[in-house]
């Protein structure tokens, strides 16, 4: 048939209608950093207003692009620089805060992330200000969404940010109690976070970016597990090239999706982040691959391996489909968002300890994950310690998405709906590890940091 | 431009006719069609150039979509573009 056979044809046909393939999010990168001003409502109305005029078109043009592929656009989302730095002169931070809610609202994208500081090697005084503003910004705006970078493998580890991190979660916790906690569900921590990421809650717009800048997040895990669904004896070796040739498909969609967006929205294109982000709808679950890979549940013994299998094989599939390979581009492992993940937090099969594990292969880390809402906040900072201290070494972003849900404890369950999913609350250690955060200070780079 | 129009559904009689005239209503010229029974649904792949159709892309394919309720089949619409991408380097 032209230049396509029928079987081509109805397997992308199929991958779409059947296995859940489609474009997670087209986020648009806006640099706000000609909106600083030292009045607070100038820097507000100027974020608003360059926002609104920047996305005017983002859904509608999205929803074209979905319609001429006829392919799902899942999300159409903004970053913006961190606003530490754009409400530096203000300090108007809370109005900021405001101001992307409402520009979120009027463009009607879904998220609008960058209510987010980069404090990996130190903080000045008026990134302690923003900070401090993090929970009440999550509690009083609904599509903004927060970042912190608290670790670096060419910085070390910023312990006090650590420590103060654990101590905002929990606020965040408090503050949106009456929703389990969602404000947490916004919250990301970071060591080596990315300046091109179109996924959330982590998204931001680097100070090296362009003004306008298109990037793409394509997603298919049902696609994988589908395609391994027809090689149940094949070798392993046999089951990464089945994920690489998945993988290369897709992300030669969202190169398309991503130069096609960019030049409807005469922005720069940016990247293809290739990740595998799992829904929690039935047949688009990370921890589905993993099984299907021979596993009895993910959690077991040769989970790791199989996640480390499954990262580098999407790694190296995609990045030939794409001309910028980029954002966080690997499986993600979030426990509320992933079926599979949900029944086997639920099943007692996936514990704290082997998720922290998966995240020294996977592209993030401990993602979505609701614990005790007694949890201390300096067990939440040494949470994020242990996490930064796997992203530090082993040269990779990993992130923290912990969720203490307030007045709950193990055997509850937190419900956000949507794409955020459900998640039971998992044990977490009650040792103390209060002397050790409370010490504060730096831990320092690696000595493979030092590259140069 | 070039696309690919997917039919599936139950097989019945007249799908065809009703599909292409349809197209020729709307003034898209079906450049070639291959049909075939898969897993017991009737799939129908029919290659279109909606060059001389006036209504813009998204038009057509929410028109496709309803034609498709009306017979009782799904009818898809997709730019060529993403099936040369996925399949061709």
């Amino acid at each position: 048939m032209i230049n396509l056979s029928r079987n081509e044809i109805i397997e992308t046909v199929r991958m779409i209608t059947e296995h859940h393939f489609d474009v997670r999010t087209i986020t648009m990168g806006i640099s706000l950093l000609d909106c600083i001003s030292d009045d607070k409502n100038v820097v507000a109305n100027r974020v608003y207003d360059k926002i609104t005029r920047y996305a005017e078109n983002l859904v509608e043009t999205g929803d074209k692009i979905g319609a001429m592929y006829g392919i799902p656009i899942v999300n159409k989302r903004v970053s913006v620089t961190p606003i530490s730095l754009i409400g530096a002169s203000s300090l108007g931070y809370l109005e900021i805060a405001k101001a992307l809610d409402k520009a979120a609202k009027a463009t009607g994208i879904d998220f609008i992330g960058g209510y987010s500081a980069l404090v990996h090697k130190g903080a000045t005084e008026y990134e302690k200000v923003m900070l401090k503003t993090i929970p009440e910004a999550l509690a009083t705006t609904e599509k903004v969404c927060s970042s912190v970078n608290v670790a670096s493998t060419r910085a070390g580890m910023n312990m006090d940010a650590i420590k103060e991190m654990g101590a905002l979660i929990k606020e965040a916790a408090y503050l949106t109690k009456d929703r389990d906690s969602i404000g947490c569900a916004k919250l990301v921590v970071f060591a080596n976070a990315v300046e091109d990421n179109p996924f959330m809650a982590g998204a931001f717009h680097g100070i090296g970016e362009a003004d306008k800048v298109i990037n793409v997040g394509v997603s298919g895990p049902g696609v994988v597990k589908t395609a391994l669904e027809l090689i149940p004896d094949g070798d392993l070796t046999a089951v990464c090239e089945t994920v690489k040739k998945t993988a290369f498909k897709i992300t030669r969609v969202g190169q398309l999706v991503a130069q096609t967006a960019s030049k409807m929205l005469n922005a720069n294109f940016g990247i293809v982040d290739l990740s595998l982000a799992p829904t929690p709808a039935m047949g688009d679950s990370v921890a589905h691959i993993l099984e299907e890979m021979g596993l009895e549940q993910v959690g077991s013994c040769g989970t790791t391996a199989a996640l480390a299998l499954l990262n580098d094989a999407v790694k190296k599939g995609g990045i030939m489909a794409s001309s910028h390979v980029g954002g966080l581009s690997g499986a993600f492992i979030p426990v509320s968002e992933d079926i599979g993940m949900i029944n086997a937090a639920r099943a007692g099969s996936l514990t704290m300890e082997r998720l922290e594990a998966m995240t020294a292969v996977c592209s993030v880390g401990l993602d979505m994950i609701a614990i005790p809402g007694d949890t201390s906040q300096e067990v939440i900072s040494a949470i994020i310690a242990d996490e930064c201290a796997i992203g530090m070494v082993n040269n990779k972003t990993t992130a923290v998405r912990v969720i203490p849900a307030y007045g709950k404890g193990v055997g509850d369950e937190v419900d956000f709906g949507g794409l955020l999913g459900t998640a039971p609350v998992m044990p977490v250690s009650k040792l103390s590890p209060a002397k050790f955060i409370n010490r504060g200070g730096r831990i320092s780079a690696p000595i493979h940091g030092n590259k140069n | 431009m070039k696309a690919f129009i997917t039919v599936i559904g139950n097989d019945k009689v007249g799908i065809i006719a009703k599909v292409s005239t349809f197209l020729a209503d709307l003034n898209i010229n079906i450049e070639d069609i291959s049909q075939t029974v898969l897993q017991g649904k009737f799939t129908m792949i029919m290659a279109v150039d909606t060059a001389l159709c006036e209504l813009p892309f998204e038009k057509i394919a929410q028109e496709l979509t309803r034609k498709g309720e009306e017979i009782g089949t799904e009818i898809v619409i997709r730019s060529g573009e993403i099936f040369d991408a996925m399949h061709r380097i």
